[in-house]
């Protein structure tokens, strides 16, 4: 009996191709957003997640401000050269310790002219970062003094050098110049989609006085030694900022130690966040589409009244009618399902190509949106195979 | 032994509709009994009651008060439900304006009131071109209604009637929409399957030479039966 009902459905659904589509166009739009946004979320994640464990997990990076969603502070005030002091002088088992500060400034060399991320830190950077050199070397304690070095990456190197040597160039930097004492080693995009080879490092004092003009670090990272727990320096050195800068007891810090797993946790509750806002945004999509399922459903009992009368006189039960027209409009909405799965998948995979993340699906996702829309069409399609079934045949057969 | 039990029986059946001012009798009280292999006219102008009798002979209809009873079985405490398996094992229907379902093949219009009963497919199939033969469209089983003439529509509708075996086939009207040669074949039809299948037919019409071909005429005015006679007396 199934079997009959779902080959009417079909009947029904092909003798009417393109409103077929219409209707259906609604849960299509739906579910293809869903699927395309859980993906690209996943690739990002993923890529997100395998970068960070790639850097290490004996790191910790220290900003001003709390953060997280909702929380962004931006009255916190930084750090500086002293805080720094204090935390290689106080703090035990640290491997490196780099302060920095970033601005974005134009570099030139020649005729060509880019905009990089230039970062004023110290030789630790490399060492917290286990960033290599390609070539060169990092800086001398002289330079970090306060002179115009700097080591450029790779990006920064082929678009403005090109085959040229860049070691003892001279780089123009915003409004000085320095000398390239190093290459750093490739290091390709980030998990956010910026490139992270667009960089130019100078000493921090250099930064700080020629390109700043203040006295400001922006991030402090710190590498624990191999052995020694980062959640006890977290602690040591959390102990030390809130005394520095003077926080009562019971006050919230105004400024952030976090791990790696913590970095992964902020950014992943962030990704979660987003995904769930436009998964609220696919579900009103649903909603809507189901609600076009329900008025196109409508519109057929109107039209095939004479027909639900000729079924009911001839013997159908007001419970096979039923059947008829639920499982008319779930065929529709679950066809609408599996249109959207499909191109909302092709519009991922076009989409994470162009990102540069990996192609991540999720099957309880997919097998979810199917579901949902597969209850859409059960939902919204109750009423109107409702009143299908409870028409009077006597009437239904006098309709033209 | 007592007298054959009647096929149909009505006993003092009333239908009442709206109410108030408006308050409509279409049937006001009716005794009524036919028999087994009967062949039944039902005549009287429109608003007679005679359609309405016909919709509570088809288990389409409830009356207002008194019983009607099938085989023998009082119908009033049956439920919706009830109604449509009596209607789907013991009532073939004919209408005037044929009922074929369009867009659909006379073999698959014929095989509906299998599929509701849950018949398998192939079994299906035999019984619908079977009935198609017995009404003389074997070759026609895959025309849609709109490939076919009139009188042609009207057979197929027949063969979906007869193609339950029902005991009893109620046609509404039957040859209202066709011209005088279809007309002839269609109650020749008719009269063939009273005949040799000794299936009972009640037919509602308003013309005399039609109900002719009838072996009993009941004649309704005003919500009652005005007379019921044999053939052999109208003729």
């Amino acid at each position: 009996m199934l079997q009959e009902t779902l080959k009417l459905a079909l009947k029904a659904i092909r003798r009417n191709p393109l409103r077929s589509f219409l209707t259906v166009l609604g849960i299509v739009i739906g579910v293809a957003a869903v699927i395309a946004m859980v993906t690209i979320g996943n690739g990002t994640t993923a890529k997100v997640t395998s970068e960070i464990s790639k850097l290490g997990s004996n790191m910790l990076f220290m900003r001003p401000g709390q953060f997280g969603p909702g929380r962004a502070s931006t009255t916190a005030k930084s750090f500086n050269a002293r805080d720094v002091a204090a935390i290689e002088t106080q703090i035990a088992g640290l491997r490196a310790i780099a302060p920095i500060s970033q601005a974005s400034e134009t570099v030139i060399f020649g005729g060509e002219s880019r905009s990089s991320s230039v970062v004023g830190t110290t030789g630790d950077y490399l060492t917290a970062l286990d960033w290599g050199l390609a070539s060169g070397r990092s800086f001398l304690e002289s330079e970090e003094r306060g002179r115009a070095a700097c080591i450029i990456g790779e990006t920064v190197r082929s678009k403005l050098f090109g085959s040229t040597d860049a070691i003892g160039q001279s780089l123009r930097v915003g409004k000085i110049s320095c000398s390239i004492i190093g290459v750093l080693e490739k290091k390709g995009q980030s998990g956010m989609g910026t490139d992270q080879d667009d960089i130019v490092l100078m000493p921090l004092r250099t930064f700080q006085r020629r390109i700043a003009g203040n006295t400001d670090i922006g991030t402090i990272v710190l590498s624990a030694q191999n052995g020694v727990s980062t959640s006890k320096i977290q602690a040591n050195v959390q102990r030390l900022m809130r005394e520095r800068r003077n926080i009562a007891n019971g006050k919230e810090d105004d400024f952030s130690v976090n791990d790696m797993t913590q970095m992964l946790q902020a950014m992943t509750t962030t990704t979660t966040l987003l995904t769930g806002l436009l998964g609220a945004v696919a579900a009103v999509s649903l909603l809507v589409g189901g609600i076009g399922i329900m008025n196109i459903m409508l519109v057929s009992v109107t039209e095939r009244t004479r027909e639900i009368g000729i079924r009911l006189a001839i013997g159908a039960l007001e419970s096979q009618v039923l059947l008829q027209f639920l499982v008319e409009a779930v065929v529709l909405s679950v066809f609408g399902g599996i249109v959207g799965v499909l191109l909302g998948l092709g519009l991922a995979y076009s989409a994470v190509s162009y990102l540069n993340v990996p192609f991540v699906t999720s099957l309880p996702i997919i097998a979810l949106a199917f579901g949902f829309s597969a209850m859409i069409g059960m939902v919204f399609g109750y009423f109107p195979a409702r009143r299908a079934a409870s028409l009077d045949p006597i009437e239904a057969l006098r309709r033209e | 032994m007592t007298a054959p039990q009647p096929l149909i029986e009505f006993r003092a059946v009333t239908k009442v509709y709206g109410m108030g001012e408006a308050l409509v009798h279409a049937l006001a009280g009716v005794d009524l009994s036919i028999a087994e292999s009967e062949f039944v006219a039902i005549m009287g102008p429109s608003g007679s009651g005679k359609s309405t009798a016909m919709n509570i002979i088809g288990c389409l209809d409830t009356p207002s008060s008194g019983e009607y009873l099938f085989q023998g079985i009082p119908t009033s405490h049956l439920s919706r439900a009830q109604h449509t398996l009596l209607r789907r094992h013991m009532i073939g229907f004919v209408f005037q304006g044929f009922n074929l379902l369009p867009r659909t093949s006379a073999v698959e219009n014929v095989e509906l009131p299998l599929v509701y009963r849950g018949m398998a497919a192939g079994e299906r199939r035999d019984r619908a071109l079977k009935a198609l033969a017995r009404v003389g469209l074997e070759g026609r089983a895959s025309h849609t209604p709109s490939e076919l003439s009139g009188g042609q529509q009207q057979r197929v509708a027949i063969a979906r009637a007869i193609v339950t075996d029902p005991a009893v086939l109620l046609a509404d009207e039957p040859t209202g929409n066709l011209d005088t040669k279809a007309s002839q074949e269609i109650m020749d039809l008719v009269t063939a399957l009273n005949r040799d299948q000794r299936i009972t037919v009640i037919m509602v019409t308003h013309e005399p030479d039609i109900a002719a071909y009838a072996s009993r005429v009941i004649r309704f005015v005003d919500g009652k039966v005005e007379s019921d006679v044999a053939r052999t007396e109208v003729a």
